[in-house]
């Protein structure tokens, strides 16, 4: 990544003015560079953090709510045109296709820096921007989704696992089925959500075949599922937002013409660079420990 | 970068990358739906344990694919000085330790809450009540007169 200014070859370290006076770059980049990199190091930590607690908690629970149940709606009710009325993971493969691709624009507009063309620098970062906010739009939407609709919280978690064959005994409005009528069975592993009628969770009673005769209800699912998902995903959405914010103030100034004379040219641009790649990165394994897997 | 390759030759390379990492992310999505069950001429995926070991492994594997792409390509740390590279690499690596290990520590946590509750369960069926009701009623008073002894 050497520019017209700087030497590829490595300094001399014997000399004095090198090694302590400043002359010398270490690992021949740009000291902000350098530093971005590590703070992504330590920002690769706080998350790995929270992705092994997720990890650890699942693995303890004998139950987990599976994503492809609870990630299945599309907005505007699209996921009713879908075979059995559900889009598993499509929105969320959505979402990750708008942050690649505004990953992407981030590239060229590095890739127009190094030959100094301004215009070509703003344009692309507008173009990131954007791919930015509607990932942020998309998140937003499946926050209000999980919270307006299926009434997941940091402490409640609607979706619960069936651990034994069973049948209802009451519909899904709550009501008794008639006698002779004909009631939702269910078998072991089969996801369910506990939805609210007039403001109140309504837990429906089955019975199992393990042990028949004996009235059950649903239960909830395990309750950290909704403070880590909340967490994990707010964490990552505010790195995107605060990544927004750096890639704005940048563009504004490369608009205004402020690294045209720079002596380290568009390295601005980089360093946000690295770090707008950095959120790309971490949605991949977001992706795939709460969805995929 | 300018010095690896030609202006024409990094622009390609980035709309290579994009179909890339477009086309393995729908190989995952792809995997993980069929390892669910939910592509019905797949639906060998998604019995038994084995399966769902070898869809995380796929799974877990095309996303480190992924990673490595987006560091060594986007973030061009295939330019940088090795020494670099190593600072930020290794320490990351050794992260995949920490995550074995407490997946590991989890699953432990889940079994011995399981054999509490087992044992649990055990007593409540196996101590059938021995003391009367007469004789706990004659206990509490016992009790209480020993406390008032004390005061």
């Amino acid at each position: 990544m050497a520019t017209a200014t700087e030497t590829p070859t490595a300094p001399d370290t014997h000399s004095q003015e090198a090694t302590w006076d400043g002359a010398g770059k270490p690992f021949r980049v740009g000291y902000g560079k350098l530093m971005m990199w590590y703070f992504l190091v330590s920002d690769a930590f706080t998350f790995a953090g929270f992705l092994i607690a997720y990890g650890a908690l699942r693995f303890s629970m004998p139950t987990w709510p599976v994503p492809d149940f609870v990630f299945q709606t599309l907005p505007f009710g699209l996921h009713e045109y879908f075979p059995d009325g559900s889009a598993p993971l499509i929105f969320v493969t959505i979402m990750s296709f708008v942050l690649i691709v505004s990953s992407v624009t981030m590239v060229r507009a590095v890739q127009e820096g190094e030959r100094e063309n301004k215009s070509g620098v703003v344009k692309w970062m507008l173009l990131t921007i954007i791919g930015g906010a509607g990932f942020l739009g998309c998140q937003a939407w499946e926050w209000s989704n999980l919270i307006g609709h299926e009434h997941m919280s940091l402490t409640t978690n609607p979706f619960g696992t069936h651990t034994s064959d069973g049948v209802y005994t009451v519909d899904e409005a709550g009501i008794p089925y008639a006698p002779g009528a004909e009631r939702e069975t269910f078998e072991t592993g089969e996801s369910y959500i506990i939805h609210q009628h007039d403001g109140e969770f309504l837990q429906r009673t089955f019975q199992t075949t393990d042990l028949p005769g004996v009235e059950q209800k649903q239960e909830f699912g395990p309750k950290a599922f909704g403070a880590l998902f909340f967490f994990i995903t707010g964490f990552h959405g505010f790195h995107v937002f605060s990544g927004l914010v750096i890639l704005l103030i940048i563009a504004l100034n490369s608009a205004s013409g402020q690294y045209v004379a720079r002596k380290n040219g568009y390295e601005m641009v980089e360093k946000v660079g690295l770090y707008w790649h950095f959120v790309d990165l971490v949605w991949v394994f977001v992706f795939l420990v709460f969805y995929l897997i | 970068m300018a010095d690896h390759l030609s202006y024409e030759q990094s622009k390609k390379m980035v709309f290579r990358g994009l179909g890339l990492l477009a086309a393995i992310t729908l190989i995952e999505v792809f995997f993980s739906l069929a390892g669910k069950g939910h592509i019905s001429w797949l639906s060998f995926l998604s019995e038994g344990n084995f399966m769902v070991y070898l869809i995380g492994f796929i799974l877990i594997a095309l996303s480190l694919y992924k990673a490595k792409f987006i560091i060594y390509d986007f973030m061009h740390m295939k330019y940088e000085a090795k020494g670099l590279a190593m600072t930020v690499l290794l320490p990351v690596g050794l992260l995949f330790w920490g995550m074995v290990a407490f997946f590991q520590e989890g699953s432990v946590w889940g079994e011995r809450r399981q054999l509490i509750q087992d044992k649990n369960n055990i007593e409540v069926q196996a101590a059938p009540p021995t003391v009367s009701p007469i004789e706990r009623t004659m206990i509490e008073q016992k009790a209480v007169e020993v406390r008032g002894e004390d005061q």
